[in-house]
């Protein structure tokens, strides 16, 4: 990024990100969509000998249904469940002063956001770092490990407070429930496609002379079947790269919220910062819930680069464009009012 | 068939209407539950004050004006009888609280009292709460009047005689006599 940091206000951010959010989901469903409708027309009808697919999409409904089962199972099971994995233990405000701030910061952000307050959790881990967890606001948790606890001051943790505050308010945690669950979808459907591919392959002995079994098809659908078959093949790729692409456009969503809530972005700047040179992994987060987290667990060094290559594979956007537009976000929040916006 | 296509445009209309009108009257709930959720803050804050006030008066010798100031303003803010009169006091109260917090830095004896250290982080997290709730009363009320105002909010709005919230302004730290405006017309 050579471009100065963008001065942008945390309801356009807001605004922006909703959008994102939204596409990337619509793309998300009509990918899944895609797959098993081709897998009905070009495999399975095949294998039917039907023209056209079955009356029944069978492949398109069974991966959508594969999805909303396993999105129901984390739905209800699924924050007991990161927080079992974690060893997050409920935290103790009587016996620890750290543990006692914790919780009243969690409960000013909470009056912030006019939600029912979360309930909070110690994560035994130094490594500082923290996520939410929870369906909705009513049944959500925050979780800090002992070492964010440790190393940042108060504004910092309200500011890292308010960010897992943001995931909580803007429903987060549902949309990557579900595209968790999408993503297990298409990575299933595309393997029945590959699957169905081989073996009606090895039934007609070559793809022209199937081609040719369609008579009137003709071209069009000869096309049509390649486009196909190159997103069956490279589905669980491109669903990643879309997950990937919600989980970022998240985070960045969380961080202007955050700033809206405690109305002071250098206070999450200075603790991403601090975060930033602490980094290593937090063992006691698995990879299944680094996208809830508030820098990534895993201490992938792909997070922090710059570019494309990183913009494509990370969960969270590069730590140092995130303090870039949170100072931006400063810059409008100065009491002199309204600056000007530059590009 | 036209009759049923214009009952069905009538039906629409109406639904529409409904929904825009509940819309408003939803902010405006919201509005008067924020306001309720100040007073939850402020009277926290009222119960915490004679409990910090016993822990550092022993210590806070030179503070002894503004402990004062703190318990005469909350008493007064107990026993105003006007909205107007007590956002003066609840003001006061955040400026001697502001101000002990800020001068119990030099005093070393309380630093190294673990109860002092718990009850500063307290008044810290009451203070904000006070702070949040106010924000959070301005943010609906921003959101319930820009709904009345732009369209098609600001026609029902006229139908149905919605009228703007106030904002809370406020005091400026350097004020001599802060000015609060709590009252919610």
């Amino acid at each position: 990024m050579t471009h100065a940091p963008q001065r942008a206000t945390f309801y356009e951010l807001q605004a922006k990100n909703r959008l994102n959010s939204v596409l990337v989901l619509v793309a998300f469903f009509a990918f899944v969509a895609f797959l098993g409708l081709g897998l009905d027309w070009f495999v399975f009808g095949e294998m039917l000998g039907v023209e056209g697919g079955p009356t029944v999409p069978f492949f398109t409904l069974f991966g959508l249904a594969w999805g909303a089962f396993h999105a129901a199972v984390s739905w209800f099971g699924g924050a007991r469940q990161v927080l079992h994995s974690t060893h997050a233990r409920p935290a103790r405000p009587e016996s620890s002063p750290a543990e006692k701030q914790f919780v009243n910061v969690v409960e000013e952000m909470a009056i912030a956001a006019g939600l029912p307050v979360p309930k909070t959790y110690v994560v035994p881990d130094d490594d500082p770092n923290a996520f939410a967890v929870g369906r909705d606001p009513e049944h959500a948790a925050i979780a800090v490990t002992e070492g964010l606890l440790a190393q940042l001051d108060r504004d910092e943790l309200q500011g890292v407070i308010g960010h897992e505050m943001s995931h909580v308010r803007n429903l987060d945690i549902r949309a990557l429930t579900l595209v968790t669950a999408l993503f297990g979808a298409t990575v299933l459907l595309s393997d029945v496609a590959r699957r169905g591919l081989s073996s009606r392959h090895g039934r007609h002995g070559s793809w022209r002379s199937s081609d040719n079994d369609r008579g009137g098809g003709g071209g069009g659908m000869a096309i049509l079947f390649i486009a196909w078959m190159l997103v069956a093949v490279l589905a669980p790729i491109l669903a990643r790269f879309l997950a990937m692409a919600v989980s970022r456009s998240r985070e960045y969503l969380a961080d202007a919220s955050a700033a809206e809530l405690t109305r002071n972005p250098l206070g999450l700047a200075s603790a991403l910062r601090k975060l930033d040179a602490a980094h290593e992994p937090t063992h006691q987060i698995s990879q299944g819930s680094a996208h809830l987290c508030i820098t990534d667990p895993r201490g992938l060094r792909v997070n922090e680069r710059d570019g494309a290559f990183a913009d494509w594979l990370g969960t969270h956007p590069p730590i140092a464009r995130r303090i870039a537009l949170l100072e931006g976000m400063a810059g409008v929040l100065t009491p002199s009012g309204e600056s000007p916006r530059s590009g | 068939m036209i009759g049923l296509i214009l009952l069905g445009i009538v039906v629409l209309f109406v639904v529409w209407l409904v929904g825009q009108f509940n819309g408003l009257v939803q902010l405006r709930n919201q509005v008067q539950n924020a306001w309720a959720q100040i007073d939850v803050q402020l009277k926290r804050r009222s119960d915490l004050i004679p409990n910090l006030v016993n822990t550092v008066k022993g210590v806070m010798k030179f503070e002894q004006e503004t402990l004062e100031k703190v318990m005469n303003a909350r008493a007064r803010a107990l026993g105003a009888t006007s909205i107007a009169e007590r956002g003066v006091a609840e003001a006061e109260v955040s400026q001697g609280l502001g101000r002990l917090l800020a001068v119990m830095e030099n005093y070393p004896e309380l630093k190294s009292n673990q109860n002092a250290l718990q009850l500063q982080e307290e008044v810290t997290a009451t203070e904000n709460k006070v702070g949040f709730a106010r924000q959070f009363y301005n943010d609906v009320v921003m959101k319930f009047n820009t709904a009345q105002q732009t369209f098609p909010g600001n026609v029902i709005a006229g139908m149905f005689n919605f009228k703007p919230s106030d904002f809370l302004q406020v005091p400026e730290a350097d004020r001599a006599v802060p000015k609060v405006d709590l009252s919610l017309s």
